[in-house]
């Protein structure tokens, strides 16, 4: 056997890359197959899909399913569409997503520039709530949020989702700041800057790509919550989430399904609007945390 | 009073104290250059006086005011850090004059003042960059302008060297020492390169685990060390420390040193002070600079006390503006310095002189000077 002439390395590894791409796009597709099917099926007239081919194009093309989803469907006993549950959802992530980031970095900062007496097992504690399920803390969340007076309101929900969040973003953030040279923190120091000087001027804005991570983490686990929503939520704070599975669940008589698909992407576009978005300083943010220092 | 005071500093982490009792002065304008092999507590100390340690006793005067209790902000002294540690997200303008924002000085004095080092520095074009744009020197320059324009009662120094190439280092090294002479402002600073503390210092103090082992002029340092170690640390090529035995004949006192090579290498001493002769009968540390250990050409002329012996040369080193010859006492290697021609080979002989005015003698168990 004569080695292989320089020819057929080319050829062997254009074969080589033909088969990965080809076998890239069958995953692509089977991952984006899900998503083609609910798209179709919301602009599809009811009767289009009793006809039962859920993969095909629509042959007569209606937005209407998408704005009964919004606005008039019968969402547990009200006809009010998703529309308000939109808002509430909107009106509880941002607020809890901004209080927990913000704590986050405020817990980072003091546990990696700050330390003090037992400042590890405090680290230690936090992270534990990261392993906290869900189920164990419902009981006592709802006794404090009676006891606090915001049982069913967004408020409460805010609450519950700082003070759950406050984990992962105080493990997000002490990672990256622990790589934060600290000569930078007795400069400040020495510059008479003071506590939260140091903190808006010097740590902040050096923190971009962690904030991005903490922010996509923290809206998608918000967004997605159901049981909390279900548990702690009532009219006029229930999130999204409830009043999908609500809408889904509570249609007497006819299934609906092309409404249903529409409120299911209506429900999921947020979140996928923020991956799109920012996804890409996800991945760099990640790394950033991991390698640098 | 001196202008600066260090008390019986004292500093614990946990069960490790890193600081035991330093005892330090350094007179207004003075240049103290603290050094020592990493661990030796010197940052440690840098950071006490700075106010970003908290010392566990002992205490810290500037200018007459006791500091010990004030933040760093208050004790009106300045930092340039080993990592430069300039603010990523600010311009080189605004690194400079972020202290005086936070103190609320007003922006046309700002800028006045910032005009003002940046001339100093000559750094004028860097004003509107970012540190990451900015090569080593430029920002160890802009580094030193954030502590300039502060004009405090005393400068500290952290390693501020130690991240740049050798040639940019001394290039660096002048530069800080024309500074301080034009200034006059005191300035503590931190090396462990014994050439930066010799070159910089008025006034130098050698550390080592925690204990001040000496402190004086550049030249007591070099000439008179107070320990073993001291002499070891300070010079380059280091001391030749060879072990002796002293002997006594008379008036006369002499040492001696075993050779592998030939026979015993014996030295006598004239006129030797009486506490060298209190030590005949016991071994000794016998302490020559290369600089002493000469040919006959280099040696000293005004010597008192000179004396000459042939010795085995094991490797010859030309380094350009002198030629160092290694050859073996004791069980130690000597080096000698000599002139660059210097006719000397390896494994041939050649006569060596002994400068013994310059010679020192320490106590081989205590490692303490004994003359």
């Amino acid at each position: 056997m004569s080695t292989p002439s320089p020819d057929n390395a080319a050829n062997i590894n254009k074969l080589a890359r033909g088969l990965i791409y080809i076998a890239l796009i069958l995953f692509a597709i089977y991952y984006l197959l899900p998503l083609y099917v609910m798209v179709v099926n919301s602009v599809k007239p009811l009767s289009e899909i009793r006809e039962g081919n859920m993969l095909s194009l629509p042959s007569v093309l209606t937005f209407e399913p998408w704005f009964t989803a919004w606005s008039t469907a019968q969402i547990g006993v009200q006809a009010t569409g998703l529309k308000p549950y939109f808002m509430n959802s909107i009106l509880m992530v941002v607020p809890a997503v901004a209080i927990s980031t913000l704590l986050g970095a405020l817990n980072g900062f003091v546990l990696t520039k700050w330390r003090f007496r037992g400042d590890n097992l405090v680290f230690g504690l936090m992270l534990l709530a990261c392993f906290i399920p869900f189920q164990i803390a419902l009981i006592p969340a709802a006794r404090i949020l009676g006891l606090l007076g915001i049982a069913g309101t967004t408020q409460g929900l805010v609450l519950i989702h700082v003070v759950y969040g406050l984990g992962f973003t105080t493990l997000f953030f002490r990672n990256y700041y622990a790589a934060f040279p600290t000569e930078l923190v007795k400069a400040a120091q020495i510059d008479g800057a003071s506590f939260f000087q140091i903190f808006r001027r010097i740590l902040l804005p050096s923190s971009g790509p962690i904030i991005v991570v903490t922010v996509i983490w923290q809206f998608t686990n918000i967004w997605n919550d159901f049981l909390f929503g279900a548990s702690f939520g009532d009219f006029d704070s229930q999130p999204m989430t409830v009043a999908l599975n609500n809408l889904v669940s509570s249609s007497s008589g006819v299934k609906e399904y092309n409404v249903h698909f529409a409120g299911a992407i209506l429900a999921a576009l947020p979140t996928l609007v923020v991956y799109v978005v920012s996804g890409r300083y996800f991945v760099r943010g990640l790394m950033a945390g991991a390698v640098k220092g | 009073m001196a202008f600066l005071e260090i008390r019986n500093l004292e500093k614990t982490f946990g069960s490790v104290r890193v600081l035991k009792g330093i005892d330090l002065d350094v007179e207004e304008g003075g240049f103290l250059v603290l050094v020592g092999p990493s661990g030796c507590g010197k940052s440690t100390l840098l950071n006490s006086i700075a106010g970003l340690e908290t010392t566990t006793g002992g205490s810290i005067s500037i200018g007459g005011r006791v500091v010990d209790r004030l933040h760093p902000s208050q004790r009106d002294i300045a930092m340039v850090f080993q990592s430069y540690a300039l603010y990523p997200n600010m311009t080189v303008a605004q690194n400079i004059a972020f202290g005086m924002e936070i103190r609320g000085v007003p922006k046309p004095e700002r800028d006045k003042a910032i005009s003002q080092v940046a001339d100093m520095l000559q750094i004028g074009h860097l004003l509107d960059r970012r540190p990451s744009q900015l090569s080593g020197g430029q920002r160890q320059r802009v580094a030193i302008g954030r502590a300039l324009v502060r004009d405090p009662l005393v400068f500290l120094f952290d390693e501020p060297l130690s991240n740049l190439d050798a040639k940019l280092r001394v290039d660096m090294r002048t530069e800080i020492k024309r500074l301080h002479q034009r200034m006059g402002t005191t300035i503590v600073y931190v090396t462990h390169d014994q050439i930066e503390a010799m070159t910089l210092a008025t006034k130098i103090a050698v550390l080592k685990d925690g204990l001040l082992q000496q402190s004086g002029t550049p030249a007591e340092i070099y000439n008179n060390p107070a320990n073993l170690f001291v002499a070891d640390f300070m010079g380059s090529p280091a001391m030749n420390l060879v072990p002796v035995t002293i002997g006594s004949n008379g008036a006369a006192v002499s040492i001696s040193t075993g050779r592998s090579d030939s026979e015993p290498l014996v030295l006598s001493i004239p006129n030797a002070p009486a506490g060298l002769a209190a030590h005949a009968g016991r071994e000794a540390i016998f302490g020559i600079r290369p600089e002493a250990l000469t040919d006959r050409d280099g040696a000293d002329r005004n010597a008192r006390h000179l004396a000459e012996s042939e010795c085995l040369i094991e490797v010859v080193e030309p380094a350009g503006s002198d030629t160092f010859a290694v050859t073996r006492l004791g069980d130690r290697q000597v080096t000698a310095r000599l002139r660059a021609d210097a006719n000397v080979a390896a494994g041939e002989t050649a006569r060596l002189v002994f400068n013994l005015d310059k010679a020192v003698f320490f106590d081989p168990e205590s490692g303490q000077r004994i003359l």
